[in-house]
């Protein structure tokens, strides 16, 4: 594996997918170059979501055709776990309650599988246990999530924290958070987005999914695609976000068709 | 994704107890009425007592009717093409293991349960009960110092016989219900336990059930007495051979708590569950009643049923000294097309009596998983309290579950409270455990395991864990 910057992380064409034979992406274009943070916009049901599960591998979906490429590697044959284990790392738009399991287990687990891919060495319960406190700093949770159910009771918030904490332990080098934004206060955005931050380095690529500008404020993308009906119909830079933050999406969808041919 | 595992392939996985051990075996004829009755009684050299106890359970079975109430569909046994007794030909009753006949002892150690001096597992003693007959009951000698008796039943008939006669039949009746009466006729062995006031067991007890023979019925009946202020920790566990007929399992097991005393009953069932496609395996019809006769005594029932082709079962709690405590703690995971309808039974008779239920189903395959259960606060059952929780797990789209819970109070200051549960074995949250790296089996039996987390803390920590990787095991394929 390469690590300078600038490396192609993600490179994904005309991509197709559907789910239930209803067709949801219809011919996605995206090249992510290491160290770039981009921005995904658009309305409720243009892809958004979608594209960031197919990217990591959610079986509901089936690939009509097209292309991801991970590293220059395809990577539409592997399992989810195998993506995760290569680097690839959604954070949950809606992380998911596994009652009975401890968060703390399931986050040794998760992370000793990813030190096996990445050629390292396991970490057993102690040696764990201290890179965990290490970085709750970091998403500034309570130590007491750990011995909790994974996300069992968790606020909004509280979840949301603990996909970063994934993320941290986990080091991605492609990190895609689903509307991680959604249902936070001020507080905890800020929390989010300087995790987040830390976390970037510059070879490494995180894709932000957002409806909100506010986001873009703390963290800021080098790109900004819009999708529109299974497709990005428009790529711009952080500045796009405020325009659609005061115009909204209208003018695009209008003019869906021209601003495809721009992005090229 | 096409290439993802479905859950139909994990669950499963090959039965690996399903061995036959070929050892001679003395039978009785097929059959049952009085001359056979007679004869197991006369090769058992018990009292005759005995004997008219199992002629006036066998006079009642006559009268009753197969139940037929349960969520189980079997064809009709006959009871008639049955072998009631079978035991291993040995020349004579053996006082020490070295006399016992090393296949036995190889076949419980491929079980994994060594019995022989070097092997024997560190502080639990076990009783080994091979077909009709216990081969072999481990550290008798230094439970005896304690007074603690660990022995089988049949050797507490010879050697205890008011014990058995005062508590034989007394929590449930040889009456109660159509396999009890069958069981009380033709019981053939199974363990007994007695411990004396004011002791505490000082290790763990266990039965270990293996049916051998295809043809041959098992009817173990096992009696545990806790006197006041005394304690004990049981577990039994159970296999069987693989053969493609069925095999009745009948048992019977009652367990009496004096004043202040506690008895923990655990239960491991494995039996064989028949194949894929629902052919063979063993019928599990069980009748298991704990009565809490004494004030503050308390029974504590946890089982993990992953075996039998059917299981119908409801080990149960008579509350009857003041503030006595009841428990029932159960995992029931079914496979293919086996089928379990189980719960318990809580019957408050006393004041300030206690229970907790807490049962856990996994229905996969084709199965039937129902939970079938009773609480019935008496009319002096005054501030008695029930807590019942009922979860149930589907695995696929082709496994059924059920909830029965009957309610009855003639208690107005009694309280009951009933929290049911219905999942589905959520593609979303594999794909969760999934998408941190975490490989489809281990999410799956993660999330498993997490469902039954409730009750594996109660098993005696031996167990705990080899109850999660049994389950892991058996849903080896089952999910899709």
């Amino acid at each position: 594996m390469q690590n300078s910057s600038g490396n192609l992380i993600l490179e994904i064409n005309d991509l197709h997918a559907s789910i239930e034979d209803q067709s949801i992406l219809k011919g996605v274009n995206l090249k992510i170059y290491a160290g770039e943070i981009h921005a995904i916009m658009g309305r409720n049901g243009s892809g958004k979501s979608t594209l960031s599960k197919v990217i990591a591998g959610h079986p509901a979906y089936s690939i009509t055709s097209g292309i991801i490429k991970f590293n220059n590697q395809n990577i539409l044959d592997l399992e989810p776990e195998e993506r995760g284990r290569a680097g690839i790392f959604l954070g949950f738009q809606y992380p998911l309650e596994i009652p009975g399991v401890s968060n703390i287990e399931f986050l040794r687990v998760a992370t000793n599988a990813r030190r096996q891919a990445l050629k390292k060495e396991e970490l057993d319960t102690f040696e764990f246990e201290d890179l965990v406190h290490e970085k709750l700093k970091l998403v500034q949770m309570d130590p007491s999530f750990l011995e909790r159910s994974v996300n069992e009771g968790f606020s909004g918030g509280e979840k949301k924290r603990n996909e970063i904490l994934q993320m941290a332990l986990l080091e991605p080098t492609l990190g895609i958070l689903d509307e991680t934004d959604s249902g936070l206060d001020i507080d905890a955005l800020r929390i989010v987005a300087t995790g987040v931050q830390k976390l970037s380095k510059n070879d490494t690529a995180t894709i932000l999914i957002t409806h909100y500008q506010r986001l873009l404020n703390e963290i800021t993308p080098n790109f900004v695609h819009v999708m529109v009906d299974g497709k990005i119909a428009h790529t711009g830079g952080k500045e796009l976000a405020l325009k659609l933050e005061e115009s909204g999406y209208d003018w695009i969808e209008k003019d869906s068709n021209k601003s495809e041919e721009l992005k090229k | 994704m096409s290439s993802t595992q479905t859950v139909d392939e994990i669950v499963s996985q090959p039965y690996k107890y399903g061995f036959v051990t070929d050892i001679e075996t003395e039978k009785i004829p097929k059959g049952i009425n009085k001359d056979i009755i007679k004869l197991i009684s006369s090769k058992k050299e018990e009292p005759d007592f005995l004997l008219k106890f199992r002629l006036r359970a066998f006079d009642q079975w006559l009268k009753m009717a197969e139940p037929n109430w349960a969520e189980l569909g079997y064809p009709p046994i006959n009871y008639q093409d049955l072998i009631y007794f079978a035991a291993p030909k040995q020349e004579q009753k053996k006082e020490s293991l070295e006399e016992v006949d090393p296949k036995l002892l190889d076949t419980f150690e491929k079980l994994g349960i060594p019995i022989s001096e070097q092997k024997r597992l560190a502080n639990v003693a076990v009783d080994a009960v091979f077909d009709s007959v216990s081969i072999a009951t481990t550290y008798k000698e230094k439970l005896a110092e304690h007074g603690v008796i660990f022995c089988s039943i049949s050797e507490a008939v010879t050697k205890y016989p008011e014990l058995i006669e005062k508590y034989l039949g007394t929590v449930v009746p040889i009456n109660d219900n159509f396999f009890a009466a069958l069981n009380s006729a033709v019981f053939s062995d199974g363990s007994f336990v007695y411990i004396p006031k004011g002791v505490d067991c000082p290790m763990e007890l266990s039965s270990y059930f293996r049916i051998n023979s295809g043809d041959t019925g098992q009817f173990e009946r096992t009696l545990i007495i806790a006197e006041e202020k005394s304690s004990v920790s049981y577990l039994e566990g159970c296999t069987a051979p693989m053969f493609d007929t069925n095999t009745l399992h009948a048992a019977v097991v009652e367990l009496i708590a004096l004043d202040y005393s506690t008895i923990k009953y655990s239960t491991v069932q494995n039996w064989y569950a028949g194949n894929e496609e629902g052919i063979g395996g063993i019928y599990n019809f069980v009748t298991k009643r704990g009565q809490c006769r004494g004030k503050k005594s308390k029974i504590s029932w946890s089982q993990v049923e992953t075996g039998s082709a059917i299981t119908w079962k409801y080990p149960s709690c008579i509350l009857q000294g003041e503030e006595s405590i009841g428990e029932f703690y159960s995992v029931a995971l079914t496979n293919n097309y086996q089928q379990a309808d189980t719960g318990t039974k809580m019957i408050h008779v006393g004041a300030k009596t206690r229970s907790t239920i807490v049962s856990k189903g996994i229905s996969a395959g084709h199965s039937k998983n129902s939970y079938r259960g009773l609480v019935d606060m008496g009319p002096n059952a005054i501030n008695a309290k029930n807590y019942s929780q009922c979860d149930s797990m589907l695995i696929g789209d082709k496994a059924s579950a059920n909830t029965f819970p009957y309610i009855h109070s003639q208690q107005p200051k009694a309280s009951i409270e009933h929290e049911a549960s219905t999942c589905r074995l959520a593609e979303d949250q594999l794909f969760y455990l999934q998408s941190r790296g975490i490989n489809f089996e281990e999410a799956v039996s993660m999330m498993v395991s997490g469902f039954c987390r409730d009750v594996f803390n109660q098993l005696p920590m031996e167990f705990a864990s080899e109850a999660d990787k049994l389950l892991a095991l058996k849903l080896e394929g089952s999910v899709g």
